[in-house]
């Protein structure tokens, strides 16, 4: 494949988005403040959004980019109505301990 | 003559309808006229038919009044017979049925269950004479099933008391065991012929039989029901409790329904009996075991009534040993004397028990010869037919038995047993009658001296007394007993036992109170006196292991299995729950592992 | 068309009462009652023998899923006959025996009855297997709900323990049914649900017994047999009193139907090789069942467990496979049915009053409650089969044919009789005799309860002592099992012409 400039081997775009959506999930799993736990989150959902662009850029395809934007929107509604839970949760709960929050066990 | 044959045993059951429906609305007369009334009514039918029966020459007749159920060629109909057999039972029934139920008109008077009792009563005869004039063997089974409810609802009768209840429910159960064995021999019987119907399986059975061990084992099955219901050895414990019911019952099972039925079944069969040898020895020897265990049993109890239901057991045992001798009219014979002089005997002694406001304890009476003559007069002649004393109605009878059963078989063991038994029932009559009239008066009697009950008394005087004249029409249903040489010593000891026994009794009523008092609380005296240790005996061998096991068993074993899967599954669902803990960044962890866990999968 | 109007009234009757509930307290009953009323006419005038040497009286034929060969497929004989009068009769009597008894959601349970009604009512006609195994299950719900919401204190536990056995039960029956069919394809070519089509199958050995023994057990459950019983005492125990009745009386009865007209001529030889066994599991559960009702404190437990040992006796009967003990087995399904509906209701009038049913507690009652008493007494001795009385015809003939088949096995079934004397006596005793319990109200049968009662016994008394009627009913049907295969279509056809799609039955 023909590109100009400097090129990135796939490869290092790939350990990139690893990299990135392994803080991720260390941040979801490790957290307990409900709010670093949903920048974590975001942290995950870029990383897989970034491997779009990257195979979207690879495959000479815009695809990749399209669904790019469409996760972009997805998180940006997810983030606003999570945020909504997060501010009601805390008013009610005072606590954003994500351990506390396990009204739903079994 | 057949024509109203069926009317016989359908009036008692017809009045015990009313009785058992309308009679709680109805009043004491009526319930008398009724209950009474149809009993007589049957009665006259029944002397009707006999004189009608005898004049024509004594022929069987067969009357087929109705089919019950034909199925798959099995037919089974409602029909009477009527032979000589038939005749001495259903005279002996109604006869001293009747007077039985006139009895208890007085004795029963002013109970709350006064139409109850007569309605039940009405049951137990009209069962008992569709027993004996079944054609079919299971006509001959519902009577025989009819009698034994009877016999529960009346040991039962005074139910307030749960003692009754209990004595009730062990007449019924124990009877019910002799039941099966009689239920699995129709069973063969159908199996082997197709029919119920008496006449032609025993005659089919004198045919294709002869050879085989068929007959061996139907006439032990029909044995084992005979045993249940005349209690006998081994199904005997029953009937002394069955003393729980009022007094008159006692006289009706006793004397003119229930365990006469063993007897009737044995002659009425004997020619399936004929073609079984081994098992007739097995009848005599049980009738002599029987009757000579009885014997010692009625002769240490305290309790009056018990006293003479074991002399009843002891009785029926002679008969029984007499039908296994094959010496079956004598058996019938004693069968119909029995019957007087034991309907005297408990009829007597409910006079005495109702004189001595319901006492029944023989240690709590004595000295009423002079309070109570006409009792005193009626025991004594009962008693001297019990114990076969000459010119007595008993004496012919058991004369009878003894002589034509040495006649057959010579001095067997079970022979002995019986001449020795005469001796101890002569010996056990006089201790009754002295401990009831003679000595120091303990309680005071207030006599009791209502026509309704002393006029069926003075009838069974008499019939105990001349009993024995009744001629019998036996002839064309028993096969005639060669004449035999019996030597006159044999002769002579079966007149002397009886004696033997009456001046042993007086002797020791004389002299011996200290061998007696001694003799009381001795080991066997107690051990007889509870007869024999066979109810502890069957307690500790079926009766606490069944309730054990009912006891252990009462959550349904097969259940567990089916607890288990429940407990199973139950604690299948507490280990996945345990993941189920609301942390969410278990959740997330758990997630997080299982697509590495299949990401290794794939790429490997 | 009469028989499909058969199963639509009791089903348009259940929304009809749940309806009429809204309208006025207590309708509902009423209507039932007329609901079922009109069911007995119109069984009153279907003709009531087959035409000349058929099977059939009546039969209706039309398609439902024809790719598939399902199809609605009623016939009515002796034997479905016999029972329909059994359930309407039972019907009726658990509707009156609840006159009283249910004042939450009256229509609902009405409603739920019939529904139940109805499924039974399919079953006993339905000869498509595909619809015998949706009416099979259209019995089941509603009455789940009876016991569910309408039961004692552990209902709960019962319903779902009562749901679980007759499901898994029955999906083993469907799988046999799928597996009957697919056999079925596999040698014709042809998808059939119907009883005809399958019964000309030519099974191997091996298949042929694996797939007897998913109907079998789902009829035996249903029976219940030994060992498959333990949802009976449960179920019966906590279900309200006509739930009980139901059960007992007719639901019991579906599992020996089952075995009667599809287990025998679906599978002839390998249920004859099967027989020994079934016969043995029969008589140990006449045993057991007895010697498990003799050890209950609860009289309704006693009552529940008495069917085992009943149900055990239908169970040797019909595996003897012939004519005396099968029609002894369809008469005892009667007779079980008349005895113990009675029982059942006669514990839920001691329950009204005395709000007890342990034996321990009760007592006395006959010096209360004498007629009552009598009539307690009267339903005991038919449950110990006394001569006279419809019961012991029918174990009397099921002992007989089973010992011509099998002697040691009938022995020990005749063990039996001694066992129910122990039970029967002992319930008369513990609640009759002995001294008067405490806190009794003493008003006796009242004239619907006495109707209820004297209506029981008055048909136990007449089939006791002239069951010909009964015999004659089901002689051609059993015949017909025996005869190892039976032909459908040779009875008559109801008014709806057949459809000619499907191909003409022999």
């Amino acid at each position: 494949m023909e590109s100009p400039g400097l090129v990135i081997p796939v490869e290092h775009g790939l350990l990139f988005a690893a990299v990135l959506f392994c803080i991720g999930l260390a941040g979801v799993l490790t957290r307990r403040n409900l709010l670093f736990v949903l920048m974590s989150l975001e942290l995950m959902l870029n990383a897989v959004a970034f491997v779009f662009v990257l195979a979207g850029a690879v495959h000479g395809n815009a695809d990749g980019q399209v669904m790019f934007v469409l996760i972009l929107t997805l998180a940006a509604a997810e983030v606003a109505i999570a945020l909504a839970l997060v501010v009601q949760l805390y008013r009610r709960r005072r606590s954003l301990d994500i351990d506390s929050l396990d009204g739903m066990r079994g | 003559m057949t024509a109203w044959m069926g009317w016989i045993p359908a009036l008692p059951l017809f009045s015990s309808l009313v009785l058992l429906l309308l009679g709680g609305r109805m009043s004491a007369r009526l319930v008398t006229l009724l209950g009474v009334g149809s009993v007589l009514g049957a009665a006259l039918l029944s002397a009707l038919l006999i004189a009608g029966f005898v004049s024509a020459g004594s022929t069987a007749v067969s009357v087929m009044l109705q089919p019950w159920f034909s199925s798959a060629g099995l037919t089974i109909a409602f029909g009477f017979y009527f032979d000589g057999l038939s005749a001495v039972m259903i005279g002996v029934i109604t006869g001293v049925g009747s007077l039985i139920h006139l009895y208890s008109a007085a004795y029963m008077a002013g109970d709350e269950g006064y139409a109850r009792f007569f309605g039940y009563l009405n049951l137990f005869v009209g069962a008992m004479l569709l027993l004996v004039l079944a054609d079919d063997f299971l006509l001959l089974y519902l009577g025989w099933e009819g009698v034994g409810l009877c016999s529960f609802l009346l040991i039962g009768f005074w139910y307030r008391e749960p003692a009754n209840g209990y004595a009730a429910r062990k007449a019924f159960v124990v009877t019910r065991i002799g039941d099966i064995a009689l239920a699995a021999a129709l069973l063969i019987m159908i199996q082997q012929f197709g029919t119920l119907h008496i006449q032609t399986v025993i005659e089919r059975a004198q045919l294709e039989w002869v050879a085989t061990d068929w007959p061996f084992w139907v006439a032990l099955l029909l044995l084992g029901g005979a045993v249940g219901k005349s209690a006998q050895l081994p199904l005997q414990t029953w009937l002394p409790d069955a003393m729980a019911g009022p007094t008159p019952v006692s006289a009706l099972i006793h004397a003119a329904t229930m365990v006469t039925a063993g007897v009737y079944l044995i002659a009425r069969t004997q020619g399936i009996f004929l073609l079984a040898p081994r098992i007739m020895e097995l009848v005599a020897l049980v009738g002599a075991l029987t009757l000579f265990l009885a014997a010692c049993s009625a002769l240490v109890q305290h309790d009056l009534k018990r006293v003479l239901a074991y002399s009843t057991i002891s009785q029926i045992g002679y008969m029984f040993f007499a039908l296994g001798a094959g010496a079956f009219s004598a058996a019938i014979f004693h069968l119909m004397t029995h019957a007087f002089f034991k309907a005297l005997l408990f009829l007597a002694a409910g006079q005495v028990i109702l004189s001595l406001h319901h006492e029944q304890d023989l240690r709590r009476m004595g000295g009423l010869l002079h309070r109570l003559p006409f009792s005193a007069l009626c025991f004594a002649i009962g008693c001297a037919a019990l114990a076969a004393l000459p010119l007595t109605s008993g004496f012919y009878s058991k004369d009878a038995i003894l002589l034509q059963a040495y006649g057959l078989h010579g001095g067997s063991l079970a022979w002995w047993l019986a001449l020795t038994g005469a001796g101890i029932t002569a010996l056990y009559s006089l201790r009754l009658f002295l401990k009831l009239f003679f000595g120091e008066v303990v309680t005071e009697p207030r006599p009791d001296m209502r026509p309704t009950l002393v006029v069926p008394l003075a009838l069974l005087c008499l019939l105990a007394l001349l009993g024995a004249l009744i001629p019998q029409p036996l002839g064309a249903v028993f096969a005639p007993l060669a004449a035999t040489e019996v030597p006159a010593a044999v002769h002579g000891a079966i007149l002397i036992m009886p004696w033997l026994g009456l001046v042993t009794g007086a002797l020791l009523w004389r002299y011996g109170r200290g061998l007696r008092q001694r003799w009381n609380d001795s080991a066997l005296a107690r051990g007889w006196r509870a007869g024999w240790g066979f109810d502890a005996l069957y307690d500790g061998l079926l009766v606490r292991p069944l309730l054990l096991l009912a006891r252990l068993n009462r959550k349904d074993l097969a259940d567990q299995p089916v607890q288990f899967v429940a407990w199973l599954s139950g604690c299948a669902h507490a280990w996945l729950s345990i993941t189920q803990n609301g942390r969410l960044r278990r959740y997330a962890a758990g997630i997080a592992m299982g697509a590495v866990l299949v990401l290794m999968v794939v790429t490997l | 068309m009469s028989l499909v109007l058969l199963i639509l009234i009791p089903l348009l009757g259940a929304v009809l009462v749940w309806l009429a509930e809204r309208w006025r307290c207590g309708l509902a009953r009423g209507l039932s009652l007329v609901v079922l009323g009109l069911e007995a006419l119109l069984l009153w005038q279907v003709p009531h023998e087959a035409p000349a040497g058929g099977l059939w009286w009546l039969q209706f034929q039309t398609e439902w899923l024809p790719v598939l060969g399902i199809s609605w497929h009623f016939a009515l004989d002796g034997l479905s006959a016999l029972l329909l009068w059994l359930t309407l009769f039972i019907g009726a009597v658990s509707v009156l025996a609840s006159w009283r008894d249910i004042d939450q959601r009256v229509g609902f349970f009405y409603c739920n009855l019939l529904l139940s009604v109805a499924g039974i009512i399919g079953v006993f006609l339905a000869l498509d297997l595909f619809l015998f195994f949706v009416f099979w299950e259209l019995m089941l719900i509603p009455m789940v709900l009876l016991i569910a919401i309408w039961g004692h204190e552990n209902r709960h536990y019962a319903a779902t323990k009562f749901f679980i056995f007759t499901q898994a039960s029955s999906l083993l029956m469907l799988v046999a049914i799928l597996g009957l069919v697919f056999v079925h394809y596999g040698q014709t070519g042809v998808m059939s649900f119907d009883y005809g089509d399958l019964l000309r199958l030519q099974l191997a050995p091996l298949p042929a017994f694996w797939l007897m023994l998913g109907f079998f057990i789902a009829f035996a459950v249903k029976l219940p047999m030994v060992a498959l019983h333990t949802w009976l005492p449960d179920a019966h125990t906590e279900a309200p009193t006509a739930g009980s009745v139901l059960l007992a009386a007719i639901l019991l009865k579906t599992g020996a139907y089952g075995l009667l007209r599809f287990t025998l001529p679906l599978f002839p030889d390998a249920s004859a090789e099967f027989a020994p066994l079934a016969m043995g599991l029969g008589a140990l559960g006449v045993l057991y069942g007895a010697k498990l009702a003799f050890a209950q404190h609860d009289m309704k437990r006693l009552v529940a467990y008495t069917s085992v040992s009943h149900m055990g006796f239908v169970l040797l009967g019909i595996y003897a496979l012939n004519d005396l003990a099968l029609q002894g087995a369809v008469m005892q399904m009667l007779a079980h049915g008349l005895s113990t509906a009675a029982l059942f209701i006669i514990v839920g009038m001691v329950y009204a009053r005395w709000h007890t049913r342990d034996l321990r507690e009760l007592g006395g009652l006959w010096s209360l409650l004498p007629r009552l008493s009598g009539f307690t007494l009267l339903f005991a001795l038919a449950s110990l089969g006394l001569p006279g009385l419809a019961n012991f015809v029918a174990e009397f003939l099921i002992l007989a044919g089973a010992f011509q088949r099998d002697w040691p096995i009938t022995l020990v079934a005749l063990f039996g009789l001694v066992g129910a004397a122990l039970y029967a006596l002992l319930l008369v005793q513990r609640s009759l005799w002995g001294a008067a319990a405490p806190q009794a109200k003493t008003h006796d049968c009242s004239a619907r309860e006495w109707g209820i009662l004297a209506s029981l016994a008055l048909l136990l008394l007449v089939f006791g002592l002239h069951p010909q009627p009964v015999l004659d009913m089901v002689q051609r049907p059993v015949a017909t099992i025996l005869a190892e295969r039976v032909m459908p279509n040779t009875g008559g056809t109801d008014q709806v012409v057949q459809r000619e799609s499907r191909e003409q039955l022999p």
